[in-house]
C-alpha cells in the first residue's frame, strides 16, 4: 500500500494518496467530502456550466481505493453529495456504479452540512459512527472526548516554500488524537491548515500529511 | 474641398490658429464610411476626429446620440471631455458631452440610457455593457459616428476583438454608422484599416505629416551599466541631471517592479528634492489620480511610469522621454518618444538607458532601427473565440437572436472575417449548453431556442451574471495593500496573491516608492506598516512583458557578427569580447548552448534569440524532455534571447534534446499539460464565462468553496479532450504565449548546427538570466525529491520524526 502509516488513538491507520483513510485491522475505509453532483448543483442554481465529469472522476477514485483495499466497511464522512437534491438527482449510471461499490460491504453515510437529509440510497445514515476507539463525524467537535475522532469538512491543504518553490497540496491533519481528512471529491478547494479554526483543534505535535505518491508528512505548523 | 462651417472657421480664426492639413482632410471626408487617421502624438489627432461631429451637429442640434467616442483608458475619456468642452463653449454650440465608464454613478448611467447626450465618451467594456441591455436599440438610435481613439493600442489585445464585435452590433442597430480610427504611427496601416472597417468594406487611410525626426540618443552616464540586472539604477545621477535640465521628464520602465525599485533609489538620490512621482497600474486609484492631477497642473518635474502612461493623455508639457531598459519593440519606442514635445513641429527628445550590458546592444540596435524608420510588428491573429463566447451571451442578454443573423453580423467584424460557421456553432453550443460531449445540462441550459428558432436566455435572471462577467481583462488574483490599522489605513495599491503568500511577518517590500513591512493578512487585505531600515524584497507585480521583435533580434545578432563594435560603448564591447573568449557569441545560423554548475544545481542555457514567449515554450519543451530522461529539471526562466534551465542532474548532450522533429513531437504531446496552457485556460475560461470572476465578496466567503481552474482543465483534458474551451485555449496559446512558430523558424535556420560549450562557471552572457523574474517551476520528479528531503529535515527539527 503506497500510503503513510500513523497511529490514531492506538489504531494503526494509513493515509492513502487519494485522501482516504485506511484502517487495515478493521478493514475500514473512510473518505470525506465527496461533493458528488457539484457541477449539476451549480448549473441548477444558474451558475457556470462546469464540465459535468466531477462525479465520474470522484467515483473512479473511490473504485480504485476500494479495489486496492477490499474494505468490509466504508464510511463516507459527510458532504458526500453537494446537496440533498444532488443526491436524489444522481444520474442512473452513477447510481449503478455506487451500488456496485456498496455490494457486499457495510456502508455508512455520515450526515454533512451539505447533505443533512437521507440520500435515498442504501447503506446506513448516521450523524456519527463509533468503531472501536474511533468516532467518525463530519465536523470536528472541539469538546469531543479524545483521543479518537475522525472528521472532514474543512478540506485542509498545506502550502510550503522549498528552495524558492511553492508547493500546495491537499493534506490529512493529525496529532495522534484527531484526524481531519482532506476533501476527496474532484471539484473541491481547500482551507490552508494555518487557519485559526484548524490551529485551535490540533495539538502541538500536529502533522500535515501531504497527499502525493507517496504521501509525505510535515509539521502542521512549519 | 468643402467650405468650412462658419462656427468652426470663426473659432480657428479667433484663436489665430490654422488647421492642420489632416484636420482639414478629416472634415472633407465626413461622409466616408470607414476612415483611419495615422498621426504622431501631438498632431491634434483627437480634435481631428471630433471636428466632423462639431460641423455636423452645428449650434442647435436636435436631441439624441450622434457620436460615440471610445478610448482604451477611463482617464482618457475624462481628459477628452475637458478638452472638448472648451471649443464647444467657445463656438457657442448647444452640444452635450458626457462620459460613461466603470466609475460613472448608477443614477447617471440610468439617465444616460433614458436621455443620451450628443457625444458619449466611453470604453470598450462600457460599450459591451450598454449593448447587453434590452433597450440598446433605443439608446443608440440615430447614432451617426463612432470614433475609436488609440486604436493601435486596442488592436493589440482582446479588447480590440470585443470592441469590433460591439461595432458590428452597433452597425446592425444603426446601418448608416460611420467609423473613424485614430492611431499613432504603426508599421502596417492597411491591416489596422481592415481591423476597423465593416467587412467587406474598405477603409480609407489618412497619414498625417510625421513631423521632424526625433532627437534620440543613448544616455551617457559616465559609469558602465552593471553586468546584470534591470532597472537602470546605476544611471540615477545622470538621469537626475537630465530631469533638472528639462521642464518635465517621463521616465518609462518596462515593468512595475522595476519602476518601484528605481523610484525608491531615485528619491534617496534626489538631494535637490525635485518633485518626482510614480505612476503604474498596481497603485491605488487615489494615488494615480493625485499624480495625474499634479502632472496636469505642471507641478511635477518627472514621473516614473510604465505602460500606463503610454497612451496619449495630455498631462502637461513633457519635453524629455527617458526609456529605461531595452525597448523590446521599435514601434512602441517610437510611440513613447512621441510623448515628448507635444508641439507638432518640435522634434521629440528621448534618451535610452540600457539597464545592463546586454541591453546596451539592444538599445544600439533599436537606435539604428529608429533612424532607419524600420518599424516592426507581428501580424494580428484572428479574433479570439473566448471573446466571441462572451459576446454571444451578452447578445442573448439584450434579446433573442437567430443564429444565422448573429453569424453574419459577427463575420462583418474585422477580426472575425475568417470565422467558419463550425467555429461559430461550437461557441454558440458552449454558450447554450456548456458544449460537453456528455449532455448533462439539458434542464439547466443557459440559452434555449424559442418557437421561432431564436436563441434566448433560459432564465432572464442570468443576464445579471453575464453582465458582471463582461470584459476581456483578466487580472492575476490581486490583494489590496493597506497600512495598519486596516480600517483607518490608506490603500497603497495591490500585489499578486501568489507574492503575498510568500511573505512572512517582518518581510519588507516596495510599493508606491515606500518600503513597507508585512504584518499579516486580514480579510484578504495585506496589512503593512512603514519599514525604514531594511533592504526591501522586490514586489513581483504583474506587468505585461513584451517579446523583443524578430526584426530587432536580427539586428542584435547582426551587431554581434559584425565584429565591429565601435557603435557600442567600450565596456560593452569588452564584455562581448570576454564572452567570445570564455565561450562563444551567438550567431543567426548556429545555436549556442552552454552548460555550467552553480549553487548546487546544474544549468543549461540556450541562446535562441526567438523572443520571450518562444524561449519560454522552448523551456517547457526542453524540461519535458529532460524529465523523461531522468535529469530532474527544477525550473527555468526565459528572456528574449535565451532560456536558462536548472535541475538536479547535468545535461551532457544538448543537441539530442534539441532535435527538431523530437521537439515537435514533444510539442504536440506537451500542449495538453503545462503551466502556460493552464494559465491561458484560466484567462479564456473567465472571458468565455465558464468560470465566474472572483469578486472580493465571494472570495471572503470561504476558500473551501472555490477551487483551482487547473482542476477544470485537468478534468476536461481527461474526460472531454475535444471540448471547445480546450480548442480555444490552444488557439490563444499559439498566438502569443507559445509562439512555437519562432522556435521552428530558429531551428530551421540553424539546421542542427548546435555549439555545446561546457563551462566551469556562469558565463558573461548567461549572468543576467539569474536576476530575471518570472521563473517557471517544473512539477516533476524533482519536486517529490525536494519534498522528501525537506520532510525529513522539518520533522527532525520539530522533534516529530
Amino acid at each position: 500500500m503506497n500510503g503513510y502509516d500513523f497511529t490514531l488513538a492506538g489504531a494503526r491507520v494509513t493515509a492513502l494518496p487519494s485522501g482516504g483513510l485506511w484502517w487495515a485491522d478493521a478493514r475500514l475505509l473512510a473518505v470525506s467530502d465527496l461533493h458528488l453532483g457539484k457541477s449539476e448543483r451549480m448549473a441548477r442554481r444558474g451558475g457556470a456550466l462546469l464540465p459535468p465529469y466531477d462525479t465520474a472522476e470522484t467515483l473512479s477514485r473511490l473504485e480504485d481505493d476500494i479495489a486496492a483495499t477490499a474494505p468490509a466497511t466504508v464510511i463516507c464522512l459527510g458532504d458526500s453529495f453537494d446537496d440533498d437534491t444532488a443526491a436524489r438527482a444522481l444520474p442512473d449510471w452513477a447510481a449503478t456504479r455506487l451500488t456496485a461499490l456498496m455490494a457486499g460491504r457495510r456502508w455508512i453515510w455520515i450526515t454533512g452540512n451539505h447533505d443533512p437529509g437521507p440520500t435515498g440510497l442504501a447503506g446506513t445514515h448516521l450523524a456519527e459512527a463509533r468503531e472501536g476507539p474511533l468516532t467518525f463525524r463530519h465536523i470536528a467537535d472541539p469538546d469531543a472526548p479524545l483521543p479518537g475522532e475522525v472528521s472532514g469538512h474543512y478540506h485542509p491543504k498545506t502550502c510550503l516554500t522549498l528552495r524558492g518553490r511553492r508547493i500546495t497540496r491537499r493534506c490529512l491533519l493529525t496529532d495522534g488524537q484527531r484526524a481531519i481528512l482532506p476533501a476527496y471529491g474532484a471539484y473541491t478547494g481547500g482551507l490552508a491548515c494555518t487557519a485559526p479554526v484548524l490551529d485551535a483543534l490540533m495539538g502541538p505535535r500536529a502533522v500535515a500529511i501531504l497527499l502525493g505518491t507517496p504521501p509525505v508528512p510535515v509539521p502542521m505548523r512549519v | 474641398m468643402h467650405a468650412l462651417p462658419p462656427h468652426i472657421a470663426d473659432w480657428f480664426a479667433a484663436r489665430g490658429w490654422s488647421m492642420h492639413p489632416h484636420q482639414r482632410a478629416m472634415l472633407d471626408r465626413t461622409a466616408t464610411p470607414a476612415l483611419l487617421l495615422v498621426a504622431p502624438t501631438g498632431g491634434g489627432k483627437t480634435l481631428a476626429g471630433f471636428l466632423p461631429t462639431l460641423a455636423e451637429l452645428g449650434p442647435k442640434p436636435p436631441p439624441g446620440l450622434h457620436t460615440l467616442y471610445i478610448s482604451p483608458l477611463k482617464a482618457l475619456t475624462a481628459d477628452i471631455r475637458r478638452n472638448l468642452s472648451a471649443p464647444i463653449a467657445e463656438m457657442a454650440l448647444d452640444i452635450r458631452v458626457e462620459d460613461r465608464t466603470g466609475d460613472t454613478p448608477q443614477t447617471q448611467r440610468r439617465r444616460q440610457r433614458a436621455d443620451p447626450p450628443h457625444i458619449l465618451l466611453t470604453t470598450p467594456e462600457s460599450l459591451a455593457l450598454m449593448l447587453s441591455y434590452e433597450d440598446a436599440p433605443r439608446i443608440f438610435a440615430g447614432l451617426k459616428r463612432v470614433i475609436v481613439d488609440e486604436i493601435h493600442a486596442l488592436a493589440e489585445s482582446k479588447r480590440g476583438d470585443q470592441l469590433m464585435l460591439g461595432l458590428a452590433r452597433l452597425q446592425t442597430l444603426c446601418p448608416g454608422l460611420r467609423r473613424v480610427g485614430l492611431s499613432a504611427t504603426v508599421d502596417d496601416p492597411p491591416a489596422l484599416g481592415r481591423f476597423l472597417a465593416p467587412h467587406p468594406h474598405a477603409c480609407e487611410v489618412l497619414t498625417a505629416d510625421p513631423g521632424p525626426a526625433p532627437d534620440i540618443a543613448m544616455l551617457d552616464t559616465g559609469t558602465p551599466p552593471p553586468w546584470a540586472g534591470g532597472g537602470g539604477r546605476y544611471a540615477i545621477p545622470a538621469i537626475l541631471n537630465q530631469v533638472a535640465r528639462h521642464r518635465t521628464t517621463l521616465i518609462f520602465h518596462n515593468t512595475r517592479a522595476q519602476a518601484e525599485l528605481f523610484f525608491h533609489d531615485l528619491w534617496l538620490a534626489n538631494t535637490d528634492s525635485l518633485p518626482i512621482a510614480i505612476h503604474h497600474g498596481s497603485l491605488s486609484r487615489d494615488a494615480r489620480a493625485k499624480v495625474e492631477a499634479a502632472m496636469a497642473a505642471g507641478q511635477l518635474r518627472a514621473v516614473v511610469c510604465t505602460g500606463s502612461l503610454d497612451l496619449g493623455i495630455d498631462w502637461g508639457d513633457v519635453d524629455l522621454v527617458i526609456q529605461v531598459g531595452a525597448p523590446k519593440n521599435v514601434k512602441r519606442l517610437v510611440q513613447r518618444i512621441g510623448r515628448a514635445n507635444h508641439r507638432y513641429n518640435a522634434p521629440s527628445k528621448a534618451l535610452l538607458v540600457p539597464a545592463n550590458r546586454f541591453e546596451v546592444v539592444e538599445c544600439v540596435a533599436a537606435l539604428q532601427a529608429v533612424r532607419a524608420g524600420d518599424l516592426d510588428g507581428e501580424p494580428r491573429g484572428p479574433g479570439a473565440r473566448d471573446v466571441l463566447c462572451q459576446h454571444i451571451l451578452a447578445t442573448a442578454a439584450a434579446g433573442p437572436f437567430h443564429a444565422d443573423d448573429l453569424f453574419a453580423e459577427v463575420t462583418r467584424a474585422g477580426p472575425y472575417t475568417g470565422l467558419t460557421r463550425a467555429q461559430f456553432d461550437a461557441c454558440l453550443d458552449f454558450a447554450a449548453t456548456g458544449g460537453y460531449a456528455l449532455r448533462a445540462y439539458d434542464r439547466w441550459q443557459r440559452l434555449m431556442q424559442d418557437d421561432h428558432g431564436r436563441w434566448r436566455l433560459r432564465d432572464p435572471r442570468s443576464a445579471r451574471a453575464i453582465r458582471m462577467n463582461l470584459g476581456t481583462i483578466v487580472e492575476e488574483e490581486m490583494l489590496k495593500v493597506r497600512l495598519k490599522p486596516a480600517r483607518a489605513g490608506a490603500p497603497l495599491g495591490q500585489v499578486e496573491e501568489a507574492f503575498a503568500a510568500t511573505l512572512t511577518p517582518g518581510d519588507t517590500f516596495l510599493i508606491g516608492g515606500q518600503v513597507v513591512r508585512y504584518e499579516g493578512l486580514r480579510e484578504m487585505v495585506v496589512e503593512v506598516s512603514r519599514g525604514r531600515t531594511r533592504e526591501p524584497r522586490i514586489a513581483v507585480f504583474a506587468g505585461t512583458k513584451f517579446a523583443t521583435s524578430t526584426r530587432l533580434a536580427d539586428r542584435i545578432l547582426a551587431l554581434f557578427r559584425a565584429g565591429d563594435w565601435s557603435a557600442l560603448p567600450a565596456h560593452t564591447a569588452d564584455w562581448l569580447a570576454l564572452q567570445r573568449d570564455l565561450s562563444r557569441l551567438p550567431t543567426r545560423d548556429r545555436l549556442l548552448v552552454e552548460t555550467f554548475p552553480r549553487e548546487g544545481r546544474h544549468h543549461l542555457c540556450v541562446y535562441g534569440f526567438a523572443g520571450r514567449n518562444a524561449q519560454q515554450t522552448l523551456g517547457l519543451l526542453l524540461t519535458r524532455r529532460m524529465e523523461e530522461a531522468g535529469l530532474a529539471p527544477l525550473g527555468f526562466v526565459a528572456t528574449d534571447y535565451a532560456t536558462l534551465i536548472w535541475g538536479l542532474e547535468p545535461v551532457t548532450d544538448p543537441a539530442h534534446l534539441l532535435q527538431s522533429n523530437e521537439l515537435r513531437t514533444a510539442f504536440e504531446g506537451w500542449l495538453g499539460q503545462n503551466a502556460v496552457m493552464k494559465r491561458t485556460f484560466r484567462t479564456s475560461a473567465i472571458i468565455a464565462g465558464l468560470i465566474e470572476r472572483n469578486t472580493p465578496g465571494r472570495r471572503k466567503s470561504g476558500r473551501q468553496a472555490t477551487f483551482s481552474s487547473d482542476i477544470l482543465y485537468d478534468t476536461l483534458t481527461k474526460y472531454d479532450p475535444g471540448h471547445v474551451m480546450l480548442d480555444i485555449t490552444r488557439e490563444e496559446a499559439m498566438k502569443g504565449l507559445v509562439d512555437f512558430g519562432r522556435i521552428e523558424a530558429m531551428l530551421a535556420r540553424v539546421q542542427g548546427r548546435i555549439d555545446h560549450v561546457p563551462c566551469p562557471r556562469v558565463t558573461p552572457l548567461a549572468a543576467p538570466l539569474f536576476l530575471e523574474a518570472g521563473r517557471i517551476p517544473v512539477k516533476g520528479a524533482a519536486e517529490q525529491r525536494l519534498l522528501d528531503e525537506a520532510a525529513n529535515r522539518l520533522m527532525a527539527e520539530a522533534g516529530l520524526a
